[in-house]
């Protein structure tokens, strides 16, 4: 009793202004931890998918200050009459303030460049699929200490701004995917909108997400403690979904500085005017205050639900098998040893010699009737 | 004249060339074009547009803007299940000119997840209307001059500002029109792309249109007094439209633009985008070249190909002119006679089957019939067996009934006597 008032008297002082700092130290978590993770360096996969000519590999050059699409190759419309949907793969590693990340950009060419477009996302939900597989064969795997996440955390759909809302093919992918990976739509090309016309389409978006139930990306709720602006910008961040997007790749001289933007007879577009659209709030969003969470939700959500399933899928097999040969040890069911499987062979043959002799005699009874 | 003489006439007549003369004064025919165009003011004028592109790209708006009004349009759903044609028509009427257009709008264009489809309705459309002047051209009694043509003269193909080249479905499709209808292809929502993209832009859609065989409408360059602007408006095509018809205050002046909060695009600013170029090259200078294009060309195309499929040639084996009429005539009778030996067929054929029906259920019937014969003679049969039974059961009952009354009779009698040795025989006897 006498100690917990000493203790308690203590930490009273330090919280009076701290003439004597006793503290245990735990405190200094936070810095160990950010320590930690600047030595080992951060991951992240980001997917861009959505038709032709919607500026995605523009937005991803702008969002990440760099070219990773220098000498592309675009295809004629007669080649993409029948295109087939690819997948590729970017991978750059860039440093900030000593903070590195390796970043890999999945590219979908071709997608719903074709005159058919019958299951066109097959193939990304095959790639997002066997990131998964990979991962969880790992995971399970002896050696884990050099475990490569390439599972997709994010995955951008770039929906045209030229249409009324979504069109069939869009609500057709996303549904395919808000399962497996975290969708964030995007409204592409936003300058060809007027604001009150922004405001319609995005209204219109969401209304479809909801009525078609389509499961995009939700910002995490704020916690109750933050202070009012924070959660002001929260809600304001999450009203104007789906982003309205611009890219550009070129500088542009405007009101005397030099920005990233668009060029027209009629004025400058500026990407980073929160007034022309709203690629700040998507990179702040993707990068600066939301990634982790895409991660985390990537591996504790949709991760984990494809293992559940892969793990509910093996072991109904199994059960219907007497006997397979699982690649991955499964932990859950102790593997049986040699000894053991003997005896229930064993076990098994007789039972059947048994269930014979009994047909045998009941087929001799039924006779001698 | 006698024989001779009609001879040499028709040959003088024949083999005279054209001889130009000069007029001693003014005889006045220097106003047949004016006739001409007081009577196409008086009948008034036809123009027939189809918009093709997706749902969204902006056809309606264009439309209203060229034509400075509002055409009443609800916005169409992403989600109809093909694409179908929509046509409306209006009468507008600028000084004293009267023109009878008619929109056609594709709905639903783009929106598939399968587009192999889409340009069917589009193609059928446009032969439909061709299919109708055919018919109203061939009938006997014909009023050509009170028809409403409503063959399609103009075709605006609304490509999506990209910025990279043509989408695929684009190409299929246009290749698909381009022997059928005028097609002037257009960039719609072209405040999207900057002017350096949109030069990029340009090349890009008109070198994959000339490597794929698209035969795009080219502004004619044959008459003097246009030939000049026209040859220069073919070197901007596509055209990079914006479409408004909402008013925004620039300068002092109200204009149709689209307001953005990084400046104002002007539709009738010709740095700004190229719609005063089309509205110059479709209504106010090439309107009646595109007229007489689908009339001259696609249209004769079309009812050539019809006709050859029907039969027709232009000559005989033997090189005499082929009467239309003859030769429809006899189609006709053909077609007839062939329509008269199906029915023919047909009807043998039901006929026939009648019968066989027929015969199946009299046979049906007479299979019953035995059966019931049958049935009753088994019937008939049992009876009479029964009889004889009943008969013999009768007889053995009498005989032995009087078996008995003789046993009695006798037994009595023996009684009546005393000894016992006969009672034994006469046991054994019953017995």
């Amino acid at each position: 009793m006498s100690t917990n008032v000493r203790f308690k008297s203590r930490l009273m002082k330090s919280e009076d202004g701290g003439e004597e700092k006793q503290y245990v130290g735990f405190a200094t978590l936070p810095n160990q931890v950010h320590r930690k993770s600047v030595k080992k360096g951060f991951d992240f996969t980001l997917m861009v998918a959505g038709e032709s000519g919607l500026g995605k590999s523009t937005l991803v050059n702008s969002l990440f200050l760099t070219d990773l699409y220098k000498d592309r190759k675009l295809l004629n419309a007669e080649e993409r009459i029948n295109q087939t949907v690819e997948i590729i793969k970017h991978t750059v590693d860039i440093e900030e303030k000593g903070v590195k990340l390796k970043l890999t950009i999945v590219d979908t060419p071709g997608f719903g460049d074709a005159v058919n477009n019958n299951e066109c996302w097959k193939p990304i939900t095959d790639y997002i699929d066997q990131q998964f597989e990979q991962y969880f064969r790992d995971e399970s795997g002896l050696n884990r200490k050099n475990i490569q996440d390439n599972r997709v955390h994010c995955c951008l759909y770039f929906i045209p701004p030229f249409g009324h809302g979504l069109r069939p093919v869009d609500v057709e992918f996303m549904k395919a995917l808000h399962e497996k990976v975290n969708v964030v739509p995007l409204i592409a090309k936003a300058d060809c909108l007027m604001p009150v016309e922004v405001k319609k389409l995005k209204d219109r978006i969401r209304e479809e997400i909801d009525k078609f139930g389509i499961k995009v990306y939700q910002f995490p709720d704020c916690d109750s403690d933050e202070d009012d602006e924070f959660k002001q910008q929260d809600k304001e961040l999450k009203e104007s979904t789906p982003f309205a997007v611009i890219g550009s790749n070129t500088v542009v001289e405007a009101k005397g500085q030099r920005v990233r933007g668009r060029l027209y007879p009629w004025g400058i577009v500026e990407v980073e005017n929160q007034s022309h659209c709203d690629f700040v709030k998507l990179r702040n969003m993707l990068i600066r205050t939301h990634m982790h969470d895409l991660k985390d939700v990537t591996c504790d959500v949709h991760y984990e639900n494809y293992r559940a399933q892969c793990i509910q899928q093996m072991t109904s097999k199994l059960t219907q098998e007497n006997r397979m040969d699982s690649p991955i040890p499964i932990l859950p069911l102790p593997t049986p040893d040699v000894e053991t499987e003997k005896l229930i062979k064993m076990k098994d043959e007789e039972l059947k010699r048994m269930q014979e002799m009994i047909q045998k005699m009941q087929q001799q009874m039924h006779e001698q009737d | 004249c006698s024989h001779s003489d009609c001879d040499q006439f028709s040959l003088h007549i024949s083999n005279e060339d054209k001889r130009n003369l000069n007029l001693g004064g003014h005889v006045g025919f220097d106003s047949l074009p004016d006739q001409l165009v007081s009577k196409s003011v008086t009948q008034g004028f036809c123009f027939n547009i189809l918009c093709v592109g997706e749902t969204g790209i902006g056809k309606s708006t264009l439309m209203n803007t060229l034509f400075n009004t509002t055409f009443e349009n609800e916005e169409a759903s992403h989600y109809q299940n093909g694409v179908y044609l929509r046509p409306r028509t209006y009468d507008l009427q600028e000084s004293n000119v009267h023109l009878k257009l008619t929109i056609v709008d594709t709905v639903g264009f783009g929106d598939q997840i399968n587009k192999e489809e889409s340009y069917k309705p589009i193609v059928d459309y446009i032969d439909t209307q061709f299919e109708n002047y055919l018919q109203e051209e061939l009938k006997i009694k014909r009023s050509l001059f009170n028809y409403h043509d409503t063959r399609i003269h103009i075709c605006l193909y609304f490509i999506a500002p990209t910025g990279h080249s043509l989408k695929s479905l684009d190409l299929v499709t246009m290749k698909k029109l381009d022997s059928k209808v005028n097609i002037i292809p257009i960039i719609a929502k072209a405040d999207t792309v900057s002017k350096s993209e949109l030069h990029k832009f340009k090349i890009k859609i008109m070198s994959e249109l000339v490597s794929n065989g698209v035969q795009i409408y080219q502004f004619p360059t044959d008459d003097e007094a246009v030939s000049e602007i026209n040859s220069s408006m073919n070197a901007h095509l596509p055209f990079a439209v914006v479409g408004s018809t909402e008013e925004v205050k620039v300068g002092n002046k109200m204009v149709r633009a689209r307001q953005y909060p990084w400046g104002i695009v002007q539709v009738e600013n010709e740095s700004h985008c190229d719609f005063v170029k089309l509205r110059e090259m479709l209504i106010r200078v090439n309107m009646e070249d595109l007229r007489e294009q689908t009339h001259a060309r696609h249209y004769e195309l079309y009812r050539r190909c019809k006709l050859e499929e029907m039969g027709f040639k232009d000559a005989d084996p033997d090189s005499q002119p082929f009467s239309l009429q003859e030769t429809y005539e006899a189609k006709r009778k053909e077609f007839l006679g062939e329509l008269q030996h199906k029915e023919e067929e047909m009807r043998q054929m039901f006929v026939s089957k009648v019968k066989e029906t027929e015969a199946e259920l009299k046979e049906k019937e007479r299979e019953l019939h035995e059966k019931f014969e049958q049935l009753k003679r088994m019937h008939q049969e049992e009876k009479r067996k029964l009889e004889e039974k009943r008969r013999d059961l009768e007889e053995d009952m009498n005989a032995f009934n009087r078996r008995k009354m003789a046993a009695e009779t006798l037994q009595a009698q023996s009684l009546q006597g005393s000894s016992q040795q006969p009672l034994k025989k006469d046991k054994d006897k019953k017995k």
